[in-house]
């Protein structure tokens, strides 16, 4: 056990620097650099853009900079917005939770929608129901979520006005922010008002980037159960003469649960992608509406920063996956 | 009964293939979207109704034609600057085919490259293209494509560009592995004492056994293409406007689609009829193709 965690670890650290390279990189490639770029809005003089270079550090050579960017990195200092003047670490902190909130309850939707349709998609295997899941499911997975989230405001918002069109709370309402969850923070603060203006605000937002994982999750469901149900351990605890459902959830889904959870785990990386759009189109304040803006604005150091530590987190997430896998399964460690 | 006399002829593979693929409904219902999708794209010039970015200067968001309000001569209606809805999806649909085939064979033509490198060299240049590849999909491909983006500057060639590279790794992951499994079998190891030089093994004796995992998944990256070059489109960052790119042209609808359902709705759909064509044609070509993954 102890040779495999070091194996896997010892993958992760050139990977990270390899990474941390590449978000350099990919910043020093643009024609200009920033201040050069921004300077062009503003019009200062030649000292003062001398003088910002400086203070930028961009006078100097290529990879000298890059140096200097790994020790900030690896002393936590992952640069300061050139639009905001906030540290880019700052800002990731205060928006992140806002994500992860997001991305958790699309995540659980998707599971606690998808696994039992997929089950009785499974145990009805060949019915109009199975079919016509398979169908919703494929559609499901083909789906643009950006166009998806605005038919959803379109319709549930804008014609109905059953839910807000975008933001995390009414703008009336003040919740202290203690942990960046709003739902907690809501819970916390006692106030059964915020609380619903609250929830009120994530549900479209949960659905519209469950969507594409619910469609992946409920059809794996379904093909793992199918496999699961045709074991021998299955005939025979029918044989015992235990009820169907017993059969079902106790013995089959909870051996149809593992290729599941390894989907789940892959689907990290994909859920970030959708939730760049989701954010962007319900004013989520997260990372990923966040970026985005820092594209557009061309605020390069938080551009890096950002991408940086999304890909530290991704990267982070699937050496947990592994290791869990390891410690559940000695079958892998090797 | 004289026919029982005479010989059975086997089917050829050609044929087999086709009937099982024929079994799938979805798959075959996907392919003549596609059919259908290629023949607008290939006739947009004959069966527009109008020009794609001819301004109709009295026809502003003009509802489609059985709504009250919509005209016989607009079908779905017009956008915010008079623009004949219905001719900007028939050329759309041939620039989203345009997208998905210039991706898909830039990104497999790298991978196919990439991948018979590794599985080739082995040792170091294996391990330094895999990891290569490793790295690329630690990043989220969306935010990977922004950034790409961002540097190249936005625009449609590049928005392909950026796309091509976020899908390189799934190629060459692909190649590398089919190109392993042929490497060990005897009829390669027959070839190279023949003497066959190494670009002739990698291309001539092992590639063609290595398609058809690729086929099947230059398929579905087909549909990741269209998709994610119309999500760029969408954040501003892939075709420009006037251009008739779907996902640009729902960037465009955003200030209207609240009072003007259609300029929203139709773009929409078109990205997911195609994306779901190819999806549903892909997974039916990896049925027909695996018979193990059949039940």
């Amino acid at each position: 056990m102890f040779r495999f965690l070091i194996t896997r670890i010892s993958v992760v650290i050139p990977t990270f620097v390899a990474v941390t390279f590449l978000s350099f990189l990919l910043i020093h490639l643009v024609p200009g650099d920033p201040i050069e770029t921004r300077s062009g809005e503003h019009g200062i003089t030649p000292e003062r853009l001398a003088e910002l270079r400086h203070l930028y550090g961009f006078d100097q050579p290529l990879w000298r900079q890059f140096l200097h960017y790994e020790r900030d990195v690896a002393s936590g200092d992952l640069g300061t917005s050139i639009v905001t003047q906030d540290s880019v670490w700052h800002a990731f902190l205060q928006l992140f939770p806002a994500t992860v909130e997001l991305s958790l309850c699309a995540i659980l939707f998707a599971v606690l929608v998808g696994v039992p349709l997929g089950v009785i998609a499974a145990v009805r295997r060949g019915t109009t129901f199975d079919y016509g899941l398979m169908g919703v499911s494929v559609t499901g997975a083909s789906m643009p979520i950006f166009w998806w989230g605005l038919m959803a405001i379109l319709l549930f918002s804008v014609t109905l006005g059953w839910t807000p069109v975008s933001g995390r709370i009414s703008d009336a309402m003040f919740v202290e922010p203690v942990t960046g969850f709003m739902l907690i923070d809501c819970w916390y603060s006692d106030d059964a008002g915020a609380c619903v203006s609250a929830a009120r605000h994530l549900i479209l937002p949960m659905i519209v980037l469950g969507t594409v994982p619910l469609a992946v999750v409920a059809r794996m469901t379904r093909s793992a159960m199918l496999e699961v149900l045709n074991e021998d351990y299955i005939r025979t605890a029918r044989a015992k003469g235990l009820s169907a459902p017993r059969v079902v959830v106790i013995h089959a889904l909870r051996n149809a649960l593992i290729p599941v959870v390894t989907v789940i785990g892959l689907q990290v990386g994909s859920l970030l992608s959708g939730a760049i759009l989701t954010e962007t189109i319900f004013a989520w304040p997260g990372v990923g509406h966040w970026l985005v803006e820092s594209v557009q604005r061309r605020d390069y150091p938080v551009v890096q920063g950002g991408v940086l530590l999304i890909a530290t987190l991704v990267m982070l997430v699937n050496l947990t996956v592994d290791l869990t896998y390891g410690l559940l399964n000695p079958r892998i460690r090797r | 009964m004289s026919d029982a006399s005479l010989p059975r002829r086997t089917p050829g593979r050609l044929v087999l293939f086709w009937r099982s693929f024929a079994e799938n409904r979805g798959a075959a219902l996907g392919f003549s979207v596609m059919m259908l999708l290629i023949m607008i794209a290939l006739l947009a010039n004959v069966i527009a109704p109008h020009s794609p970015i001819e301004q109709y200067r009295d026809h502003f968001l003009t509802p489609p034609m059985w709504q009250s309000g919509g005209s016989p001569a607009f079908p779905l209606g017009t956008d915010d600057v008079g623009r004949d809805l219905l001719a900007r999806l028939i050329f759309g649909a041939r620039l989203s085919l345009l997208i998905g085939i210039a991706v898909v064979t830039l990104s497999l033509s790298c991978g196919i490259v990439l991948g018979l490198s590794a599985a080739f060299a082995g040792g170091m240049i294996d391990m330094a293209i895999m990891r290569l590849m490793d790295i690329v999909l630690v990043f989220p491909s969306l935010l990977l494509a922004i950034v790409i983006v961002a540097i190249l500057g936005p625009g449609l060639f590049n928005a392909m560009i950026a796309v091509a590279i976020v899908t390189l790794p799934s190629y060459t992951r692909l190649t590398r592995a089919a190109a392993l499994s042929e490497l060990a079998r005897d009829y390669v190891t027959a070839t190279r004492c023949a003497g066959a030089g190494t670009l002739h093994l990698m291309f001539d004796t092992v590639l063609p056994n290595c398609l058809a995992p690729l086929i099947v998944q230059a398929t579905l990256g087909f549909a990741t293409a269209i998709l994610d070059a119309a999500a760029l489109g969408f954040l501003g960052l892939g075709a420009q406007p006037p251009t008739p790119e779907w996902g640009t042209m729902l960037a465009g609808a955003l200030q209207f689609y609240q009072r003007a359902w259609w300029v929203l709705a139709f773009p929409g759909l078109a990205i997911l009829v195609t994306v779901l064509a190819f999806n549903l044609f892909g997974d039916g070509l990896r049925d027909a193709l695996d018979p193990k993954l059949k039940r």
